[in-house]
């Protein structure tokens, strides 16, 4: 491979634009800022054990623990500021995972029964 | 998927001249490892759920877990994640000292955790529910214990890396070793935050 | 070690700065020394291939004494027990030692010069995996030698599997030594995966690479996802038999349809893990001797990324008289008659690709068509499995037996030995013969429609499969003959192969190698000359369409008629670039791989076992974490090296 396109292909990827891109992560203020919405979140989760809210209990729980899991995965994990690969092959298997298993779950009739 | 290989990526360490992505090697090899561990944890999970009201005749989850208790332990463990990011982002700022005290940290909170799983365990055993007792039992120590082990592998390379730092070859250009342990680290953090919630916080059978 | 390199090591080693003294890398050479530390895909790839022979050879012996002992009625030649070990270590390792390790073998050597890129992403990685492969198939098949094969399987059922009806070692060996190959395979996966998408050559587009390396690429997503099913599978079942869990026990309430829905979950996803290569193999073949591209390349593309789609959604088919309910037998049956669709799709496309070519059968071609004829025979009676009633009829009876040898035998195994005439110039730099081969074709394909035709009828007749032996009178013994005549069959046809590649080998010694394009080709691999230089390319090309190295050879005159632009000499490259920057060879592989087998034996036999198996794996991640990057005499040819071996993360 010769020097020159080396360069070329250099001028694609070392773009000032794309590096400061992915460089510019978040400051530590705002990552305790996200650590807070956590704890926040956590603690609210926490309350349902002591407060009764009746059926909408396991809806309010599972929106809470996306929440949760999104933050840490966006903002700690770096996917919103990363390549969007990672994110595909994270999701990928998390959708993989839950349709399969999900599915296991019914056979063994699991939602019915618990 | 055609547009997954037009993804621009930062300029990274092993930019090679090729049509590849442009994304490093080994972050790349992490991720496409964590895709795979969903589906590991998922299978445990799902064993957990088939069976935790087959309790047989010894303790049912909803009369054995002790909610504040692991509360308390599932936030040590989520705010182990805040301290592994600092240490990662005083890394790539250069600032050794604070990466080198935020690594300790990480690994005091993930310590911190593993003990109270320890102690979790031993008491359950003492109230009756050992790892034979029943599938319940069996699923319920399997899955914990494969996210402990996690967390505990995620320990020995955090305190590598600390040791690494002390003899003085971690440094700024290495912060992407930092990063993919990190990565590791937010994972078996995200599937707790998964575990707390539907094994702990969704109401349990009880007996 | 005595200075044997090629290269002047001398002024390197004085500037090896060595962070902790210790761990040198091993310098190349030739011997067996080159062969344990090389982290070559090249040469890794060809030890795949040979310890996947080996294993064939065990295996196929198994199949010879289940043939015999069915040979004729009240068979005497094994016991019942004995029978059961050797059709469950009969089928254990045809899936997991062979055909699997064969499209290692295959992948490894070619993927990398496919996508036209110098080595495979972390070839440290690479040899570990073959050297972890290595010890799982080793330690599974020192079962024999401990008196105590596994006996219930492939799929091992439990609680069939458990301590109390299966008592002693044998479904330890199982659990332990899939558990070690399954991280090879999962090493490798996420090797080969990262190696396609980042090591591509300068234009190679996702939509350029070949239909081999697409394969390849799906595969590689099966295993991911896959192996870690199938791994808490065997967690679950060790520590049940081990340590007394209650995953399968159903007197404390266990469900026994947890390992077979985890099993299959795995389990149907392998199946395409198993056939996808030998497709990708076909489809380089065909139209190389049809002189025509492939037919419909996206489709074919598309098609093998819907089966490794479609493959997650059908595994309960394996389970239709388990008792999953009716809604589960109803969405599965539909389910597994969709996937016949997309495999019909590239049944078609060959057949496209062939017609109106200018066909030449040569043995790798006749291979490549009998993989199409005899995998249409397998899918069609798979599509009668689809059919929950039929299947309540088949299940069990010989009629399954037939149609898996049919996709397994016909399908992967018959595509690996095109494979082989096809390549093997490519590897060793001299052809196999085509007398001997057309030999080796035919003898297989007799004796493989012999043995497993027959099966069909067998289990229509109600004939069960894994019964020791059957008694006179049932209308089976005509049939059974004929199978075991062609099992013998079969194995001539191996011996052929076996004649073949010594006879080649021999006949070719003295001579120069082969030329550089034997097969008038098509892919990238073939810019290399024959036997492929151990740095690959001498510089990497730049590919401007499907087929490049026939576009380079071929152009259009002015009336749109195909003429010859190049001879392959010109467009081939010499293989005498002497700049280019090659990953060092590593010990630590082999080491680390060696921690396994001890990790099993320790725990089915003593845990302080388990414990040096412990510490050599983690005392050799920490040494391969600390070895010394790369070569030290390598500094030059920096920006040539597409493949130098980048740092490996500590946790990899």
């Amino acid at each position: 491979m010769s020097t020159t396109d080396i360069a070329q292909s250099g001028d694609t990827s070392h773009d000032g634009g794309h590096g400061d891109e992915g460089h510019e992560h978040p400051s530590d203020a705002k990552y305790i800022q996200i650590a807070a919405i956590l704890g926040v979140l956590t603690a609210l989760e926490v309350s349902t054990y002591f407060v009764n809210i009746g059926p909408a209990l396991i809806p309010t729980l599972m929106v809470m623990m996306g929440v949760k899991f999104f933050l840490v995965a966006a903002w700690f994990m770096h996917l919103r500021f990363d390549s969007s690969l990672f994110t595909k092959f994270f999701v990928g298997g998390l959708v993989l995972a839950t349709g399969v298993y999900m599915i296991a779950l019914t056979a063994f009739e699991f939602w019915t029964k618990g | 998927m055609a547009d997954v290989m037009t993804t621009e990526a930062p300029a990274a360490a092993h930019q090679s001249e090729g049509a590849g992505t442009g994304i490093s090697n080994n972050k790349l090899l992490m991720w496409v490892f964590l895709g795979s561990e969903c589906l590991l944890f998922g299978g445990l999970i799902s064993t957990y759920l088939i069976y935790r009201s087959r309790f047989h005749t010894g303790p049912a989850p909803g009369d054995i877990f002790d909610i504040p208790f692991t509360s308390v332990s599932s936030f040590v463990l989520l705010m182990s994640s805040l301290t592994m990011v600092l240490a990662l982002s005083a890394l790539n700022r250069g600032d050794i000292r604070n990466n080198r005290l935020w690594l300790l940290t990480t690994a005091l909170l993930g310590s911190l955790f593993i003990g109270g799983q320890v102690y979790e365990f031993t008491t359950f055993v003492r109230e009756g529910l050992g790892y034979t007792t029943s599938p319940f039992s069996s699923a319920f120590f399997t899955l914990t214990g494969f996210h402990g082990i996690h967390v505990s592998v995620g320990i020995v390379m955090l305190m590598s890396l600390f040791i690494s730092s002390l003899r003085g070859s971690l440094r700024q250009e290495h912060s992407e070793t930092v990063e993919i342990v990190g990565l590791y680290w937010h994972f078996v953090d995200i599937v707790w935050i998964f575990i707390f919630t539907v094994i702990y916080l969704v109401p349990s059978p009880t007996s | 070690m005595t200075a044997t390199t090629t290269t002047p090591a001398t002024v390197g080693e004085g500037a090896a700065a060595q962070p902790l003294g210790v761990y040198t890398r091993p310098k190349g050479g030739n011997g067996w020394r080159d062969w344990v530390t090389t982290v070559d895909h090249k040469k890794i790839g060809i030890l795949y291939g040979a310890a996947a022979l080996f294993f064939f050879a065990i295996g196929g012996l198994e199949a010879l004494l289940i043939r015999l002992q069915m040979a004729t009625p009240d068979g005497t030649v094994l016991g019942a027990d004995m029978y059961n070990q050797v059709f469950t270590m009969h089928g254990v390792t045809m899936v997991f030692l062979v055909i699997m390790p064969l499209a290692a073998a295959f992948a490894n050597y070619l993927l990398p010069l496919q996508i036209g890129a110098r080595d495979v992403a972390f070839p440290r990685l690479n040899a570990l995996s073959f050297w972890i492969f290595l010890a799982g198939g080793l330690f599974l098949n020192t079962s024999w030698l401990f008196g105590d094969a596994p006996t219930g399987g492939w799929f091992a059922y439990a609680p069939n599997t458990g301590v109390t009806f299966s008592p002693g070692h044998g479904m330890d060996f199982y659990a332990l030594g899939l558990q070690i190959t399954g991280i090879a395979s999962l090493l490798s996966a996420m090797n080969l995966i990262v190696t396609v998408l980042n090591m591509r050559a300068p234009g190679m587009t996702l939509f350029k690479m070949p239909v081999f390396t697409w394969m390849i690429l799906v595969v590689q997503f099966l295993l991911l996802f896959a192996i870690p099913v199938i791994t808490v599978a065997l967690f679950l079942l060790l520590f049940d038999r081990n340590f007394g869990a209650n995953f399968f026990n159903p007197e404390m309430g266990s469900d026994p349809l947890l390992w077979q829905h985890l099993f299959w979950i795995f389990g149907h996803p392998e199946v395409y893990v198993l056939i996808l290569p030998s497709f990708g193999i076909v489809s380089e073949v065909i139209p190389t001797f049809s002189r025509k591209p492939i037919f419909g390349y996206e489709f074919m593309v598309f098609s093998g990324i819907a089966i490794g789609f479609m493959g997650w959604g059908v595994w309960a088919h394996h389970m239709f008289v388990s008792g999953v309910g009716p809604i589960a037998v109803g969405a599965f049956t539909l389910s597994t008659m969709f996937i016949a669709v997309p495999t019909g799709v590239k049944i078609l496309n060959w057949m496209a690709t062939m017609w109106g070519g200018k066909l030449r059968f040569t043995t790798a071609m006749l291979f490549a068509t009998g993989v199409v004829s005899m995998f249409t025979v397998g899918g069609l009676s798979g599509v009668t499995h689809a059919v929950a009633p039929a299947d309540t009829q088949q299940t069990d009876t010989y009629y399954i037996v037939a149609h898996f040898h049919y996709v397994i035998f016909g399908g992967a195994l018959l595509g690996f030995f095109a494979g082989f005439y096809f390549w093997w110039p490519k590897v060793f730099g001299h052809m196999l013969g085509e007398r001997l081969g057309k030999w080796n074709f035919w003898t297989m394909l007799i004796g493989f429609n012999l043995t497993f035709g027959p099966m069909h009828i067998l289990g229509l007749q109600g004939m069960s499969r894994r019964i020791d032996t059957y008694s006179p009178g049932f209308g089976f013994e005509l049939w059974n003959l004929v199978a075991t005549i062609g099992a013998f069959t079969i194995a001539l046809g191996v011996l052929f192969f076996a004649l073949n590649v010594i006879f080649s080998a021999r006949r070719a010694r003295g001579l120069p190698p082969v030329g550089p394009d034997p097969w008038d080709a098509r892919s990238l691999e073939w810019f290399c000359p024959n036997p492929t230089p151990v740095h690959n390319f001498d510089e990497l090309i730049q590919v401007e369409s499907l087929d490049e190295f026939w576009h380079r050879k071929y152009g259009t005159d002015e009336n749109g008629r195909i003429v010859r632009v190049a001879t392959a000499e010109e467009v081939c490259q010499k293989g005498d670039a002497t700049d280019v920057h090659l990953p060092s060879p590593s010990y630590w592989p082999v080491v680390l791989a060696a921690g396994f087998p001890l990790i099993g034996y320790g725990i089915m036999y003593n845990l302080w076992l388990c414990a040096a198996g412990g510490i050599l794996v983690v005392m050799s991640i920490y040494a391969w974490v600390f070895e010394p990057p790369d070569d030290p005499d390598g500094a030059h040819g920096h920006e040539a090296d597409g493949a130098a071996e980048p740092e490996e993360a500590p946790v990899g």
